[in-house]
């Protein structure tokens, strides 16, 4: 039985936590993640007969480390690989909404955008092009209204789609101006050499040139991790792996 | 050989931070990113979202110029609280001595079936006076008082007030050096400090982060809600007032505490950011949602089933083992005299200096694992030791703390210490594991201890010299 995991990022105050509790119910306990002390709610839910682990992110306005919030979302996005990341956005004011969900599509294109409050941006004489936004980022999209319960059965089946894998994308590509594409161009192939193809190498050479140095740590601490669980598997050589 | 590869993988990771650095040092990187990202959203949304109706959007900036007005800012912040607590204490009256005389009519039951069993004395004690009276009296006074403040506040909250107040506390928090979400912790911490202290972590600089960690237990949490609650009703209100009247004042003293608990925040961090916590306040932009209309019916549900029953729980869950303490305390006896008095009268002479007596002490030390046990303990130490009083609604409390010499001054000064004094157990330990370090820890208990003890000798002996005790 399969079991896929959804993670819930979003700035605050998009009603991501209204989402969640709409959709795990009273299925749903405070978790502590390994590693970080960031407590937060993880709970299950499911949709056409596949069942889904719930994970509520902090909710952040980036994932350039500014706070422990911020680098507790980044690290599981990244490291935790969540089959899905639905990144909830405002409605009501898009643009500043967008910026997270650029940032995490540069991660991963296992994503699906959730457009809630539609009722008051609708109220608000807001109209927004689904398809155009769609087309533009390469992941479903879909809007919905958390408290309304409004289009919660079509975001379940764009969450099925992409954790199924039944639509799947690259990472989307931000063209930086020059002077950063230049350092990003030398420094992805070293990346990728350093710290393998299992994570977004482009994403992590920008990060890079920024100077962020929580990233590294993170990655040297989970890039350990793996080490010390790889060298334990060899020596459980005889037991089979249920994977 | 094994760890071969671990130790490769971390100098490579060096040698990439340090290629990283090479490229990277031409400066403002961080500000060409950003303006990468914006520039990609705002040609999304240009293309994708048709604004129909300019004028709509704006009416949230209407409103924010009032309520964030530097004239009409604070007003409006106080008059809303006092609005609040008004709301509180008028509607938790009447369902307090309700529910206590429910549970004095049980317990009149339980003690007629304990004597029918020939159950022993002392079970009667531990089981009935001990554990179901503390228990009984944590729920009367303290379920109606948060079914209605939490689900209120909580309105407020969804309608998405609290940013506005972040918003006008900023500049407070400013000039005392701390940072302006500081005000979004400490607001924070009117529900509940151990939260509160896990939001610190959006403030991103350290010493910052510290100052709203070191202050943030002076503002009033659920646990001390009730005990100022009952105490400004019952002993801050001159007997001549009455009705509605007596309502508004009792409130007001409340406002009054709140503002009390601010200024020592302020004060606070403003010594500290002078001294031990020296340091220049970073900037940030706060955000202002827009305003949202609550659903007011949902709110209503969720915070009374998972604030107040989860306080409740938490309160009962620690009360009913200090009610069994408190009653063997109270009933042990040791050379003619319980221990409980014993203790208490140790205390004493300490406790008069600040206007207290020895069992308000012995009450604030038993309840360090949760504020909410503080009054229920010193009301299980008071009627151990003295004559059983059947407490029958708030009267027969006032009762039992007239009986035992209480004045208008005792009560302000215990308000005064529950709210200056150390924070509860859980609180202490999230700030040991936030800031990972002992001695902020302790320093995060001692600094209030210090200040709960400081201001209450001073009002204590000013009262005194004055003549008004």
């Amino acid at each position: 039985m399969s079991k896929f995991t959804v993670a819930f990022a979003g700035n605050p105050n998009t009603g991501k936590s209204t989402l969640f509790n709409l959709l795990t119910g009273l299925r749903q306990h405070t978790g502590n993640w390994a590693g970080k002390t960031v407590i937060t709610a993880e709970g299950e839910f499911t949709h056409n007969g596949h069942t889904y682990k719930a994970v509520d992110l902090p909710g952040t306005y980036s994932l350039y480390s500014n706070s422990a919030d911020e680098e507790a979302a980044r690290d599981y996005i990244i490291f935790e690989q969540p089959d899905v990341t639905l990144v909830v956005l405002d409605a009501t004011s898009l643009e500043r909404n967008l910026n997270l969900a650029l940032q995490v599509l540069e991660i991963t294109g296992r994503a699906v955008i959730c457009i809630n409050l539609i009722d008051e941006a609708r109220r608000l004489g807001i109209e927004i092009d689904l398809k155009a936004i769609a087309k533009r980022l390469g992941v479903p999209v879909a809007a919905i209204s958390a408290r309304s319960e409004i289009g919660i059965k079509q975001l379940l089946d764009q969450i099925e789609r992409v954790a199924t894998g039944a639509v799947t994308a690259p990472p989307l590509r931000i063209t930086y101006s020059e002077e950063i594409e230049q350092g990003i161009a030398e420094l992805t192939p070293l990346v990728e050499r350093t710290v393998g193809s299992r994570y977004p190498a482009r994403w992590i050479a920008l990060r890079l040139l920024d100077g962020d140095d929580s990233l590294l740590a993170s990655l040297k601490e989970h890039m350990e991790r793996k080490e010390a669980a790889s060298s334990k598997e060899v020596l459980g050589h005889g037991v089979t792996a249920c994977h | 050989m094994e760890l071969q590869p671990a130790i490769n993988g971390e100098g490579a990771l060096d040698s990439l931070r340090t290629a990283a650095k090479k490229l990277a040092d031409k400066g403002s990187i961080r500000d060409e990113i950003v303006g990468g990202i914006y520039g990609v959203s705002a040609e999304i949304c240009s293309s994708a979202v048709v604004y129909r109706d300019r004028k709509k959007l704006g009416s949230t900036y209407k409103l924010d110029n009032i309520v964030t007005s530097r004239v009409w800012g604070f007003p409006i912040m106080l008059a809303g609280l006092g609005l609040v607590f008004w709301i509180t204490i008028a509607g938790a009256n009447y369902p307090s001595s309700w529910l206590a005389s429910l549970f004095s009519f049980i317990e009149g039951y339980l003690t007629a079936g304990f004597t029918a069993l020939h159950a022993p004395a002392w079970l009667h004690g531990v089981l009935v006076l001990g554990l179901y009276r503390g228990t009984s009296s944590v729920i009367s006074v303290m379920l109606p008082p948060m079914m209605i403040f939490f689900p209120v506040f909580a309105l407020l909250e969804n309608f998405g007030y609290l940013p506005r107040v972040a918003f006008n506390m900023d500049r407070l928090f400013k000039k005392s050096g701390g940072h302006g979400k500081q005000a979004l912790t400490m607001s924070m911490g009117f529900g509940c400090n151990a939260a509160a202290i896990i939001s610190t972590r959006i403030i991103e600089s350290p010493r910052e982060r510290m100052l709203a960690i070191l202050t943030n237990n002076f503002v009033p949490c659920n646990g001390r809600w009730p005990t100022l609650i009952l105490l400004s009703s019952m002993f801050m209100i001159g007997s001549a007032a009455s009705g509605a009247f007596s309502t508004l004042a009792t409130a007001l003293v409340l406002m009054g505490i709140v503002l009390v608990g601010i200024a020592v925040t302020l004060t606070v961090s403003w010594v500290l950011s002078r001294t031990a916590l020296r340091g220049v306040p970073t900037h940030y932009t706060l955000e202002l949602p827009p305003y949202r209309r609550p659903q007011i019916f949902k709110t209503i549900l969720r915070a009374s089933k998972e604030k107040s029953l989860n306080v409740l729980t938490r309160a009962i869950v620690v009360a009913a083992p200090a009610g069994i303490i408190t009653w063997i305390l109270g009933n042990v006896m040791v050379s003619g005299d319980s221990v409980l008095n014993h203790m208490a009268a140790f205390f004493d002479p300490f406790a008069s200096l600040l206007g207290l007596d020895g069992f308000i002490i012995m009450a604030f030390i038993l309840g360090l694992p949760a504020n909410e046990i503080v009054l229920p303990i010193l009301l299980m130490g008071y009627m151990s030791s003295g004559a059983m009083v059947d407490i029958d609604g708030l009267g027969g409390i006032k009762d039992i703390f007239l009986g035992q010499g209480w004045t208008w001054l005792t009560a302000l000064n215990m308000m005064l210490f529950s709210l200056l004094h150390y924070p509860c157990g859980t609180t202490l330990v999230n700030i040991y594991k936030e800031t990972k370090s002992l001695k902020w820890a302790v320093l995060s208990a001692a600094i209030p201890l210090g200040i709960a003890v400081a201001v209450t000798f001073a009002v204590a002996q000013a009262a005194r010299l004055l003549g008004w005790v």
